[in-house]
C-alpha cells in the first residue's frame, strides 16, 4: 500500500532525471512510456486498499480514483506522444535536444500532479500544481514560434498570479487552523481541518476560499480566469494539450473541492456551492457561444474544455449524492473523450499541415480512421448517447430540474448552444469536399480507440464496482 | 499676572515668527549660494531689502484695482495669523484653542487666493499663467495637505495643533509608518506651496518656469514688500509646523514657567536652523521639474498621505 | 509581545508596502531594479525580526536568501541584462503615474477592507502584516498589468513573491511553506531568465511584450 504510494511519486521522479541524462529520441520516448505505464500500474493498485494517512500524504476514495484516472490518461498519451513526436522530429519542429528536455519535463507534470492530488497538507497541494503548471509552460513554449512563446508568456503570467493568490489563500487557511489546532502540520492536513473545520473562523475560512477559488479557478480555466487556457491549448504540442485538458484541469478541480469538503463542515462561511453553480452556468454558456467564432481545431476543443469544466464544477455546485456522482462520472469521461480528440487532432494537424479548421477538409475519404476517431469523439463530447458522456449530463440534467428547474433550463440550452456549435464546426472538417494532403498516416490508434471504448462501455454499462466507488466519493463531498 | 503671562508667551511667540523670518530666508540663499560656490549676501539682507523696498514709491498699472491696492496686505495678514498660531516654543498657549489644522489650510487657502487675483487683475499674460499655475498647485497639494491633516488628527484625536504637539510629546505613539507616510506627503506639500524647487524656483524670472515670481511680477514699493514678508513667514510657518508636528521635542508643555520657555525657545530656533540649511542642500540636489511633471510630484505626496491614512485603519485597535 | 517589537514588525512590513509604491511610481527600467532590491532588503530584514521575536530560528534561512537572490543577485544580473540590452534608460510607457497611484491606492483599501473584518480572532501583528501582504501582492498584480516591458513584469511578479513570503512569514509557526515557497521564487526566477528574456528578444528583437500582442491566435483572420 505505502509502497504503491510512494512508488507513484518515486517512478516519475526518478524519470525525469534518467529522461534529462538519455540522448536519443526513441529511447527516450521509450523509457517515457516504460516510467507512464509503471506509475499507472502503482496509481492503479492504490485502488485495492484506498486507506492511508499521514500529516503529508492521504489516500482516499477520492483520489485513489483520481490517481488511477490521472496515471492511465498519461500513459496513453506517452504512446500517442511517442508517435506523434517522430513526426515532429521528421518535419524539423522539434530537435532532439528539445525532446530530451520535452519528456523529463512530461514527468516533471506527471510526478508534481500525482503529488499535488495525494497531498494531505495544503502546502504540498499547492507546490504540486505550482511544478505542474511551470512545467507545462517549458512545454507549451517548446515550438519557439512567436505565437507559442506567447501563448507560454500569457500562461505563465496569469498562472503564477493564479499561484500567488492560491498561495495566499493557502496561508489564511492555516491561520484560520492554527487558531483551533495549534501550530504545526496537523493544522495544514486536509482530513484534520475537514474534521475540526466547525470550530474555525468562519470569516477567514469564508476570506481564503475566495482567493482560493480565484487562484485554482484560473488553472481549472472557469470563465472570467480562462484567458491562458486556448493560447496554452492551441500553440503547444499536442500530447500536452491532451493532458492539460484532460488532467491538470482536473486536478486543479480536485484541489477546489478538497477545500469545499472543509468549508461546508462550517455552517457559518459562505455558500460555496452557490458560487460554484454561478461560475459553472457562466464558463458553460460563454464557452458554448465561444465554440461558434474559432477557426482553429485545437482551439475549439480547448474551449469545449471550458464548457466541460463548467458542468462539472456546476455539478459539484450542485451537491447532493446524485449531482456528485454526475460530477465524478463527468471528471472522468470528459478527460477519456477529450484527451481522445485531441490524439486525432493532433494526427490531423500532422497529416494535413495545419490547424486551420477552413483548410482540413473531407477527412472521411482522405483519412478515414481518424475521421472516425474524430466523429466517435465529438459524438461522445457533444454528449450524444450511447456514450458516457451523454449518460453523466443525462444524470446532472435531470437531478436539477427535479431540484432547480430553472437551473436546469440554462444548463440544457448551453449544452445545446455547445452542441450545435461542435456540429456545425466540424461537419466540414469530417465530410467535405476533400483538400490538402491525403499522405500516409504513421499513427498508433491504440490510444485513441481505447479511450472511446472506455467512454463507449461506460454510457452502455456502468460496472458495479465503479458505481459504488463513485457512491462513497459522491458522499465524501457532501 | 498668570493672565498678563499667558499673553506675553502669546504676543512672544507672534512676533518671534515674524522677527525670524527674513533671517530665515537669509540663511537659505546663503547656504545655497555657497553650495554653488558664491559668496553670496549675508543672512540678514533680506532685512534690508525689506527695509528698502518699504521706502520706495509703490508704482500702480493703470488698470490696476483696489484689489489689486489690497491683496498684499490680506495675503500677508492671513499667513501672518496662521504663522502665530502654529504652536513654535510651547503648547498650550492662549490661542492655541484657535490653531486648529484645518483652519491653517484654510487661511492658507485665502492667502493663496488673493494672491491669484491679484495676480490676474491687471490683466498681463504673466499673471495669469502665474495664477493659473499656482491654482493647479493649490489644487493638487491642498487635499494632500488635508490628508496629512487626517492621518496626524487621527493618531492624536484631535485637530487642534497644540493637543497634538502635546500627545506626540506626552504619549507614548511609538514607530509609525503612516507619520513616516505623512512626513513624506508634508514635506512635498510645503516644497510645493513655498515655491521652492523642484516644483518653482524663488530665484528665478525665466517666463517658462516661473509661478509665484510671475504672479507678483507688476508689484513694486511697499506692496512688494508685503507680499515678500508673507513669503519668507509662510516658509517659517512650514518649518513650525513640520518641527511642531513631527519633531515637538523641547517644547515647554505643562510647565510653563520661565526655564522651560527659554529651553523651548532655544530649541525652536535650533531646529528652524536646521531646516534652513537642509532645504537648501535639498533644492541643490534636484533638478527643477517640468511643469506637466507636477501633478506626479504632488499626486506622491497624495498618495503618500493616503497611504498614511489607510495604514492607521489597520493597527489602529493596538 | 512588547510594544518595541511590534513597533519594528510594523515598520518593517510597512516600509514593503511603501516601497511596492515607490516601484509603482518609477518609469525608468534601472531605478525599477533599485528599488526591487530595496525592497527585498526591507522583506529580509522584516522576515529576520519575525524570526527573533517568534523565536523560529528557520525563517533566518528564509531571510538570507531574501537578501543574498532577491537583494543583491538577481537585481544585479538584471542590471546586466538590461545593460546589454541597452535598456536601462528606457522610459516606459506606463498606464499613467496618477491613475495607476489611485487604482494602487484602491487596492490598498481593499486589501484592508477585506483582512479586516475576517482577521477579528488573530493577533493585531498577524492582521496587519496579512493586510500589508495582500496589498504587496495586488500591487504586484497592478505592476504586472500595467507595465509594458518584460523585465518590469517579471520585477512585478517578484515583487508579488515578496507579498508572499511577507504573509507567510507572518504566519505563526506555518511548516514548510517558507522554504519551499523562497526556493520556488529563485526556480521561477531562474526560468524566467532561461527562457522568456532571450527568447523573446531573440525572436522580436525587443523585450516590450506589447510586440507579443500581434501575434496572439486568430488574430487578422476573417471567417
Amino acid at each position: 500500500m505505502i509502497s504503491s504510494l510512494h512508488a507513484v511519486l518515486l517512478i516519475p521522479a526518478v524519470a525525469v532525471l534518467v529522461l534529462a541524462l538519455v540522448p536519443g529520441y526513441r529511447l527516450g520516448a521509450f523509457l517515457n512510456m516504460l516510467a507512464s505505464g509503471l506509475t499507472f500500474a502503482a496509481g492503479a493498485s492504490l485502488l485495492f486498499d484506498p486507506n492511508y494517512r499521514s500529516d503529508i500524504l492521504i489516500v482516499d476514495e477520492f483520489n485513489g480514483y483520481l490517481v488511477t484516472l490521472t496515471t492511465f490518461v498519461a500513459f496513453t498519451t506517452s504512446i500517442f506522444s511517442a508517435s506523434y513526436i517522430g513526426h515532429e522530429i521528421e518535419t524539423g519542429r522539434l530537435t532532439p535536444q528539445f525532446l530530451r528536455f520535452y519528456h523529463a519535463l512530461y514527468q516533471a507534470m506527471l510526478c508534481s500532479m500525482n503529488v499535488a492530488l495525494v497531498a494531505n497538507n495544503v502546502g504540498l497541494l499547492w507546490v504540486g500544481i505550482e511544478v505542474a503548471t511551470l512545467s507545462t509552460v517549458m512545454m507549451v513554449g517548446i515550438y519557439r514560434t512567436p505565437e507559442a512563446v506567447e501563448a507560454a508568456w500569457k500562461y505563465f503570467i496569469l498562472g503564477s498570479v493564479g499561484i500567488a493568490l492560491a498561495f495566499f489563500g493557502t496561508i489564511l487557511v492555516y491561520l484560520a487552523a492554527q487558531e483551533a489546532l495549534g501550530e504545526g502540520l496537523s493544522a495544514m492536513a486536509f482530513d484534520t481541518m475537514a474534521r475540526n473545520a466547525a470550530r474555525f473562523d468562519p470569516n477567514l475560512l469564508s476570506l481564503a476560499f475566495i482567493f482560493l477559488l480565484v487562484g485554482y479557478g484560473t488553472k481549472v480555466g472557469l470563465a472570467p480566469f480562462h484567458a491562458w487556457l486556448p493560447d496554452a491549448h492551441a500553440e503547444g504540442p499536442t500530447p500536452i494539450s491532451a493532458v492539460l485538458s484532460g488532467l491538470l484541469l482536473n486536478v486543479a478541480l480536485y484541489a477546489l473541492l478538497r477545500f469545499k469538503i472543509i468549508l461546508s463542515a462550517n455552517p457559518k462561511t459562505l455558500n460555496v456551492g452557490l458560487i460554484l453553480i454561478v461560475l459553472g452556468l457562466v464558463s458553460l454558456v460563454f464557452a458554448a457561444f465561444m465554440l461558434y467564432r474559432r477557426r482553429d481545431i485545437k482551439r475549439l476543443f480547448a474551449y469545449s474544455s471550458i464548457e466541460h469544466m463548467g458542468i462539472i464544477t456546476f455539478a459539484f455546485g450542485m451537491g447532493g449524492p446524485l449531482a456528485n456522482f454526475a460530477g465524478l462520472l463527468h471528471m472522468t469521461m470528459h478527460s477519456l473523450t477529450k484527451s481522445a480528440i485531441f490524439f486525432a487532432v493532433g494526427h490531423i494537424a500532422q497529416v494535413k499541415g495545419t490547424q486551420r479548421i477552413a483548410d482540413i477538409k473531407g477527412l472521411s475519404t482522405t483519412h478515414p480512421v481518424l475521421a472516425v476517431g474524430l466523429a466517435l469523439g465529438v459524438i461522445a463530447i457533444a454528449g450524444l448517447p450511447p456514450f458516457g458522456v451523454f449518460t453523466s449530463e443525462f444524470m446532472l440534467v435531470t437531478s436539477t430540474f427535479a431540484r432547480q428547474p430553472l437551473l436546469a433550463v440554462l444548463l440544457i440550452f448551453g449544452l445545446i448552444v455547445a452542441f450545435g456549435a461542435l456540429v456545425l464546426r466540424l461537419q466540414d472538417v469530417l465530410f467535405g469536399e476533400a483538400s490538402g494532403p491525403s499522405g500516409e498516416v504513421k499513427a498508433t490508434y491504440v490510444p485513441l480507440f481505447l479511450h472511446i471504448a472506455l467512454v463507449l462501455m461506460a454510457g452502455l454499462w456502468l460496472p458495479e464496482p465503479v458505481v459504488r466507488w463513485f457512491k462513497v466519493v459522491a458522499a465524501q463531498l457532501g | 499676572m498668570a493672565i498678563a503671562f499667558d499673553l506675553a508667551a502669546q504676543t512672544v511667540q507672534m512676533f518671534l515668527v515674524l522677527a525670524v523670518a527674513p533671517f530665515l530666508l537669509g540663511v537659505t540663499r546663503m547656504v545655497k549660494a555657497r553650495l554653488l560656490r558664491r559668496i553670496g549676501p549675508p543672512p540678514w539682507q533680506p532685512y534690508l531689502d525689506l527695509w528698502k523696498l518699504m521706502h520706495k514709491e509703490a508704482v500702480l498699472a493703470h488698470n490696476a484695482s483696489w484689489l489689486y491696492r489690497t491683496a498684499p496686505y490680506v495675503i500677508f495678514a492671513a499667513t501672518w495669523v496662521a504663522a502665530a498660531l502654529v504652536p513654535t516654543f510651547a503648547t498650550g498657549l492662549m490661542f492655541s484653542w484657535a490653531a486648529d489644522l484645518i483652519a491653517l489650510v484654510a487661511l492658507l487657502a485665502t492667502a493663496r487666493f488673493a494672491l491669484a487675483l491679484a495676480g490676474m487683475d491687471v490683466g498681463t499674460a504673466f499673471g495669469g499663467i502665474g495664477s493659473s499655475r499656482e491654482m493647479m498647485i493649490g489644487s493638487l497639494a491642498e487635499p494632500a495637505m488635508l490628508l496629512v491633516v487626517f492621518s496626524v488628527a487621527l493618531i492624536a484625536g484631535t485637530t487642534q495643533l497644540s493637543a497634538i504637539a502635546s500627545h506626540f510629546i506626552d504619549a507614548h505613539v511609538g514607530l509609525r509608518v503612516s507619520l513616516g507616510l505623512a512626513l513624506i506627503a508634508f514635506v512635498f506639500v510645503a516644497v510645493a506651496e513655498n515655491a521652492r524647487i523642484p516644483i518653482d524656483n524663488p530665484a528665478t524670472h525665466l517666463e517658462l518656469t516661473m509661478v509665484h515670481e510671475a504672479m507678483v511680477l507688476e508689484y513694486s514699493g511697499r506692496h512688494l514688500a508685503m507680499i515678500e514678508a508673507a513669503a519668507a513667514v509662510k516658509l517659517v510657518l512650514y518649518f513650525s509646523l513640520l518641527s511642531c508636528l513631527f519633531f515637538p521635542f523641547g517644547m515647554a508643555t505643562a510647565d510653563q514657567s520661565l526655564g522651560p520657555l527659554t529651553v523651548g525657545i532655544v530649541s525652536y530656533l535650533g531646529k528652524l536652523l536646521v531646516l534652513a540649511i537642509l532645504l537648501p542642500i535639498g533644492e541643490t540636489a534636484v533638478a527643477k521639474m517640468r511643469v506637466f511633471r507636477y501633478p506626479i510630484f504632488l499626486g506622491g505626496a497624495f498618495a503618500a498621505g493616503a497611504l498614511a491614512v489607510f495604514l492607521l485603519f489597520v493597527s489602529r485597535s493596538f | 509581545m512588547s510594544s518595541m517589537s511590534f513597533d519594528i514588525a510594523h515598520l518593517l512590513a510597512g516600509s514593503i508596502l511603501v516601497l511596492s509604491f515607490v516601484l509603482l511610481y518609477q518609469d525608468r527600467v534601472s531605478a525599477v531594479l533599485n528599488v526591487f532590491a530595496l525592497q527585498a532588503v526591507a522583506l529580509s530584514l522584516s522576515v529576520a525580526w519575525q524570526a527573533a521575536i517568534q523565536n523560529a530560528p528557520h525563517l533566518l534561512v528564509t531571510a538570507g536568501i531574501a537578501l543574498v537572490m532577491k537583494g543583491i543577485v538577481i537585481p544585479a544580473a538584471l542590471h546586466r541584462i538590461v545593460r546589454r540590452l541597452g535598456i536601462h534608460r528606457e522610459v516606459e510607457e506606463v498606464l499613467g503615474a496618477g491613475p495607476t497611484m489611485l487604482t494602487g491606492l484602491g487596492l490598498v483599501a481593499l486589501s484592508i477592507l477585506l483582512v479586516l473584518p475576517a482577521g477579528q480572532n488573530v493577533s493585531i501583528l498577524v492582521r496587519e502584516d496579512l493586510a500589508f501582504a495582500l496589498a504587496v501582492i495586488l500591487l504586484g498584480l497592478l505592476m504586472m498589468i500595467t507595465r509594458r516591458n518584460a523585465v518590469t513584469q517579471i520585477v512585478g511578479f517578484m515583487s508579488l513573491e515578496n507579498g508572499l513570503v511577507l504573509a507567510a512569514t507572518g504566519a505563526k509557526g506555518m511548516p514548510l511553506v517558507v522554504e519551499i515557497s523562497v526556493a520556488f521564487s529563485v526556480l521561477i526566477v531562474l526560468i524566467v531568465f532561461g527562457v522568456f528574456v532571450f527568447r523573446i528578444r531573440e525572436r522580436f528583437d525587443t523585450v516590450d511584450v506589447g510586440a507579443l500582442d500581434q501575434f496572439r491566435g486568430e488574430q487578422g483572420e476573417r471567417l
